[in-house]
């Protein structure tokens, strides 16, 4: 063999070592072409999907695509309204213990009959430890489910229980208004008792996968695309108007805001944060409510953070407007208390608006409580460290409010950026003294937010605590009227916004893209990104 | 010659098991864990977690383990993403990387080599100036700029190619340019000034004395002779291929390994984090090792020898 020869042989050889492993990835055809009458939207969720499982998922994006394929006892409506989904109506007990649900007549799409009992079956799959499911604890409302998911109780011992063929009764450890819409959630579909047994991993092969709404999947291709149907069995498909919805998984949002702009995608969630200067008078930006929460948190162990006039002084000292107007640029609202916008009250107003503002931004005053704290001007107040986790927004929001102390009260912070683990760590061990941190609700109620900082609570991580605070949490859980509940509330709000543990910043927003001829595509406030079921195209 | 591959096999066994142990130690080092969230978990539900994925075993029982499962080829299960094994994530994943790098590579030596010869060949001509300005363009761009603006011109702009995703050849062009830029104009530059040397060396002098034809001794003798520092470079080349696809198929959406290797470390997806470690390793090892006999294959000079035999 002459030397030429062998030396283009094994260059062959060599990337035929890479052809080989390489075959088989570039066969997939992905652009199917649509006819025109056929209604389709396609829709950027930006991730792979961790599980498809519904007693397993916990992200947003996961909800997101669940909530297409199930319903739940419960639905909530274009109004954030609980509207009956699975279950035809239901009667609550007047201590708010009991709750019984008629379902209605619905298939699952490989034509069984939903059942109450599907339903005990999947709640106590959820609980039963061997699941090994993170939102277990959703379920542990109902009486006897958090003994069963650690161990000290039984199954039989979970308090829900199939009247009959369409009767579901279950009854909760404490009254709960939020286990009402708490059916609409993701741990609490039903999924079909007989395909679970047949195949446990069904979860995770499409053909095999079971569910009960508006759309059906019908492929999954890893990091690509989802594609559903639209699902003939679902009991109220006249609603459901599109024939198709492909679910793309592409997590750079950049390049999902380039295929939005080409017009590969129609709906993409996220925008990217130095394109929405050029949306601000797009068509194709939409900004709807989200009931979340910007904040900084103090570490009330550590000094000056100790002292109530110190905290005070920090969270008057700062200008929320200039923030969302000239920082985040997302249409956020400032936060002069809490918990967010968009709960409904005992009154059936919103709670914040009943609650109104807790403080009034007011440099003055802020420079008086700081020299009533012994630092006058500044001076001699040490140099804290704010912590952040690592994204672009939390950096300028983060060196705003450096620049605002520093000018209005004359005090330097030092600004540390750290990854999201390390500052959950942080955060969990208390080894911080200002941190940036962000909630949303768990379920549509204030409670998710006010339980947070009960004495030593799991979310707490401020050190701080309260009797007085922990008196009224306990209250508002312990009772079933929802004026004393909501009254509670209320009250223990007003505690934390004057003892300050915390410094809200802004409450958010959610802005998405969206072409402007897509209609009736609902974008919730919590819990999913979007719900397609009665959506279609223009 | 057995006795340089037995030895080669043993260090590179060796090896590996230092990166798994290392990578195992420093993955359960830093703070966090997979399932750490904002909100935090009930006692229970973590102690059912920790149960079901072997998390509350002693440390030193989880690094024995694996090591045993290992040793049956098995990675062990994500701990993130419920559907997949970490076998199913290198089976399903590394052909795309594979398919996207050996397409670069081609790219990147054909191009590459080309534009060195002609440019050596017409040393100070316009068309040496044009390579050399390209490749100098290619090499200091770095690949997410230059994957944005050939996304931004070719598919927002012109609309001829599709913008990301994977599946069609269509959808493979723009990611392939985007990798192979900056290993395009290495090999440029490379085998440019290889070819120079050469051109200048008294064996061509004898080969066009003896009658030879201008294009038999740039083909016989002069490409010959260059060509041996280009493929010293592929071995590394495999690398910079390897390591550039994280970010390339980050934009492009391409659904290739190199998106697990950056998002099992944020996750603490241990399993992942070590699979995917071990398995690049191992696999520029070996294709170093190959470089290795093809650099001794195409020059006889160089004996792949323990240093003792020579």
């Amino acid at each position: 063999m002459s030397r030429k020869k062998k030396a283009s042989l094994l260059l062959t050889a060599l990337l035929s070592v890479f052809l080989v492993a390489g075959c088989g990835g570039g066969d997939k055809q992905s652009g199917e072409k649509s006819n025109a009458k056929e209604q389709i939207i396609r829709y950027n969720v930006c991730a792979e999907p961790e599980t498809l499982d519904p007693a397993k998922a916990t992200g947003l994006p996961e909800g997101t695509i669940l909530a297409q394929m199930f319903d739940g006892l419960t639905r909530y409506n274009n109004k954030q309204e609980i509207t009956p989904a699975l279950a035809e109506s239901w009667t609550i007990s007047d201590d708010g213990l009991n709750y019984t649900f008629k379902l209605r007549d619905a298939k699952w799409n490989n034509g069984d009959p939903v059942t109450a009992n599907d339903f005990v079956y999947s709640w106590l799959r959820a609980l039963d430890p061997n699941t090994a499911s993170e939102y277990a604890y959703q379920l542990f409302y109902i009486k006897g489910a958090e003994e069963f998911n650690s161990g000290k109780g039984s199954k039989e011992q979970v308090a829900v229980k199939a009247v009959d063929e369409k009767t579901l009764q279950v009854t909760l450890a404490a009254p709960a208004p939020q286990f009402l819409g708490l059916t609409a959630f993701q741990t609490l579909y039903p999924i079909n008792p007989k395909v679970d047994q047949a195949s446990p991993k069904w979860t995770t092969e499409v053909d095999k996968y079971v569910s009960n709404g508006p759309f059906k999947i019908v492929s999954w291709e890893h990091n690509q695309k989802i594609v559903m149907e639209k699902n003939p069995t679902y009991w109220d498909t006249n609603s459901v108007k599109l024939d198709k919805l492909e679910i793309y998984l592409i997590e750079n949002t950049d390049t999902g805001f380039t295929m939005f702009q080409s017009g590969q995608i129609d709906i993409q969630d996220q925008v990217p944060v130095q394109e929405m200067a050029s949306l601000k008078d797009s068509k194709d930006l939409k900004i709807s409510p989200d009931v979340s929460v910007y904040f900084y948190r103090f570490n009330v162990t550590k000094k000056p953070m100790d002292n109530p006039k110190v905290r005070k002084a920090l969270t008057l000292a700062i200008d929320r407007q200039s923030i969302v107007e000239n920082v985040t640029k997302q249409g956020q609202k400032p936060a002069f208390a809490f918990v967010p916008f968009g709960f409904t009250d005992a009154d059936g107003k919103d709670f914040r608006q009943n609650g109104g503002d807790f403080f009034k931004e007011d440099v003055t005053e802020a420079k008086k409580l700081l020299a009533e704290a012994g630092y006058p001007e500044g001076k001699g107040f040490p140099k804290l460290t704010l912590t952040y986790n690592n994204d672009q927004t939390h950096q300028k929001v983060a060196e705003a409010i450096q620049a605002m102390w520093k000018k209005n009260l004359g005090i330097d912070i030092t600004l540390e950026n750290v990854e999201w683990q390390i500052k959950l760590n942080k955060e969990d061990t208390l080894d911080f003294e200002l941190v940036r941190a962000g909630w949303s609700p768990d379920y549509l109620d204030p409670m998710s937010f006010v339980d947070m900082f009960v004495t030593n609570g799991g979310n707490n991580d401020t050190g701080w605590g309260n009797k007085e605070y922990d008196a009224l949490v306990k209250q508002a859980n312990a009772t079933g009227d929802p004026k004393v509940r909501m009254e509670a509330m209320h009250k223990a709000e007003k505690i934390l916004m004057e003892e300050l543990p915390v410094m809200p910043i802004f409450f958010y927003t959610n802005p998405n893209l969206i072409k402007p001829n897509l209609k009736d595509v609902i974008v919730p406030s919590f819990g999913l990104y979007a719900d397609f079921k009665t959506a279609y195209v223009e | 010659m057995i006795r340089y591959l037995l030895r080669r096999l043993f260090t590179m066994t060796v090896a590996l098991w230092l990166i798994i142990t290392i990578t195992f130690a420093i993955a359960h080092s830093i703070p966090g864990g997979p399932f750490a969230s904002e909100k935090k978990l009930p006692e229970a539900v973590k102690k059912n977690l920790e149960e079901r994925y072997h998390l509350n075993d002693p440390l030193w029982k989880q690094y024995t383990d694996y090591l045993k499962n290992i040793l049956h080829g098995d990675l062990g299960p994500s701990f993130k993403y419920e559907h997949q094994t970490v076998n199913s994530i290198i089976k399903s994943n590394f052909p795309v990387s594979a398919t996207l790098g050996s397409l670069s590579i081609c790219f990147s030596l054909v191009v590459g080599m080309l534009a060195g010869v002609i440019s050596a060949l017409r040393q100070n001509r316009w068309q040496d100036y044009l390579a050399m300005v390209l490749a100098t363009l290619s090499f200091s761009v770095p690949s997410f700029i230059l994957s944005g603006l050939l996304m931004y011109v070719f598919a927002y702009q012109l609309g001829w190619l599709p913008p990301a995703m994977w599946g069609t050849w269509q959808q493979a062009i723009l990611p392939t340019l985007a990798l192979s830029a900056l290993p395009t104009a290495f090999i440029a530059r490379l085998m440019r000034s290889s070819m120079l040397e050469v051109l200048q060396q008294d064996y061509l002098k004898t080969a066009k004395a003896k009658g030879l034809s201008e294009y038999a001794v740039i083909i016989r003798h002069a490409i010959r002779n260059a060509i041996l520092p280009v493929v010293t470079y592929i071995g590394p080349l495999i690398a910079t291929v390897l390591t550039g696809s994280f970010v390339v198929e980050s934009i492009f959406a391409v659904p290739g390994l190199g998106r697990w290797f950056v998002q099992s470390v944020s996750n603490r997806d241990y399993t992942v984090i070590l699979g995917v470690t071990v398995f690049y390793s191992a696999f520029l090892m070996l294709m170093n090792f190959l470089v290795d006999i093809a650099y001794s294959w195409i020059d006889p000079r160089i004996k792949l020898t323990d240093s003792k035999e020579v």
